[in-house]
């Protein structure tokens, strides 16, 4: 049974072909209103989440589909000591696809192992988010035509950025994406990540701690959020805080045709002045990533079917 | 020192000098009834010292714990008194319940059935990597 996992469970090509699917969901919606009718998808989500969860949901509904599931694990027959194992085992009775989130790492691909329909990975902890990245993918592809020639920064906690590492992987796969890491020292991108992803591939990349200095070379600004509670001390946190805000006047420099996205929910780290400047694609982006999910549903459950 | 040749079973040859015991304890070797010796700081030309386990018996043994305990090891197996098999090992692909995923935010550290499996990452490095977590084994 296919299920998605991990973004690097699915091919290039297939990745391509989702993208291309949610393009044609947004200029033809009716062609597919009723494509998902009389199936169900289950939303387990064993921990607290705004957009994914009702992504999930509006996405199945926008398809004909109909949507169970529960949206904390006190909810669920976890709070008795249930099994992932068990829960998928018991769902795979009750519907015909699975979103699961969980703060454990690994907790949907227990699922997919013991699930007998396909399991979505909602994001697994600090982990994986791979619908997140299918997301920004999307978003890249629609404001950008595409992924070819594309310089991208990455701005703020590259560290712990689950998002960050998973859209860097992804891109790799691409040619001719240039990579700009923009962190204090203490949140730089792992050293693994440079080493694996970003050598392995030949993606040429820089690092820097000055986002200005930067600014006019970029195509893409991917921000993120630098978090206190990442930071040893708490003068070292103030120094830098303000740094990796993102405000009206960093971007005076910046190309007209920048595409500022962020995997949200923001706190500060880009000031709501910078929302009406048409360069900011962060609640586009919220929007794409329904539409990349129904594909991602439309082709799981095609592939079940088969 | 004499010790007596094997019948059938398995002579476990070129272990790295002072791995024996670990090998010895990861194969579970200390449950079996059978003939067992486990001959450390044998000299060797090739390695300068190694260590070496005789099994005698025919019982299921894990070669992909020996691979990841190591991957030097050649496995000689015994059939009425005469070696039909040298095995030389290499790094297994996989690996079920030979380490334990550390991580305390892995799915393994709440649901205690799970079987503990690592995932070679890196051959040339040897890095295994936790299936659910990507955590690396150390």
């Amino acid at each position: 049974m296919r299920s998605l996992i991990d973004i690097l469970d699915f091919t290039v090509e297939e990745v391509n072909e989702l993208i291309a699917t949610a393009n044609d969901i947004i200029d033809n919606p009716d062609k597919y209103c009723e494509r998902c009718k009389r199936k169900k998808l289950a939303t387990l989500f064993f921990e607290p989440s705004t957009r994914t969860r009702l992504s999930f949901e509006a996405a199945m509904i926008e398809l004909g589909g109909s949507v169970i599931g529960f949206s904390a694990a006190n909810n669920s027959s976890a709070a008795k000591g249930e099994s992932v194992a068990d829960t998928a085992k018991t769902i795979s009775c009750y519907a015909d696809i699975i979103a699961m989130r969980h703060p454990k790492e690994g907790a949907p691909l227990v699922a997919a192992q013991n699930a007998t329909i396909p399991v979505i990975n909602a994001g697994d902890g600090g982990h994986n988010h791979p619908t997140q990245t299918l997301t920004d993918l999307l978003t890249i592809n629609r404001e950008k035509g595409g992924f070819e020639n594309l310089t991208v920064g990455f701005c703020g906690d590259l560290k712990f950025g689950r998002t960050v590492h998973s859209l860097i992987t992804a891109l790799s796969r691409y040619s001719g994406i240039n990579v700009v890491l923009i962190s204090p020292d203490e949140l730089k991108l792992p050293s693994y990540i440079k080493k694996d992803v970003l050598k392995k591939n030949g993606i040429p990349y820089k690092q820097t701690t000055d986002l200005e200095s930067v600014m006019p070379e970029l195509d893409i600004l991917y921000m993120t959020r630098v978090q206190r509670e990442r930071f040893f001390n708490e003068e070292d946190y103030l120094r830098l805080k303000d740094s990796y805000i993102l405000e009206p006047k960093k971007l005076v420099n910046a190309k007209k045709d920048l595409c500022i996205m962020h995997p949200l929910p923001r706190v500060n780290e880009i000031s709501v002045a910078v929302d009406d400047d048409p360069r900011a694609c962060y609640f586009k982006q919220v929007l794409y990533g329904k539409y990349i999910r129904m594909a991602l549903i439309l082709k799981l459950l095609e592939e079940a079917e088969k | 020192m004499n010790i007596d040749s094997i019948t059938n079973g398995y002579v476990i040859d070129h272990i790295t000098a002072g791995r024996g015991m670990k090998l010895y304890d990861l194969l579970g070797l200390d449950n079996q009834d059978c003939s067992i010796a486990i001959i450390k700081n044998v000299l060797s030309k090739k390695m300068g010292k190694k260590d070496i386990i005789k099994i005698d018996a025919d019982i299921a043994i894990d070669i992909d714990v020996i691979g990841y305990v190591d991957p030097g090891i050649t496995v000689n197996i015994i059939k009425n008194c005469e070696l039909v098999e040298k095995r030389a090992i290499e790094l297994p692909q996989m690996l079920t319940n030979v380490i334990k995923c550390k991580n305390p935010r892995c799915i393994t550290s709440t649901e205690q059935e799970l079987n503990h499996v690592f995932k070679l990452t890196d051959k040339d490095n040897g890095v295994y990597r936790c299936i659910y977590c990507e955590t690396q084994a150390k």
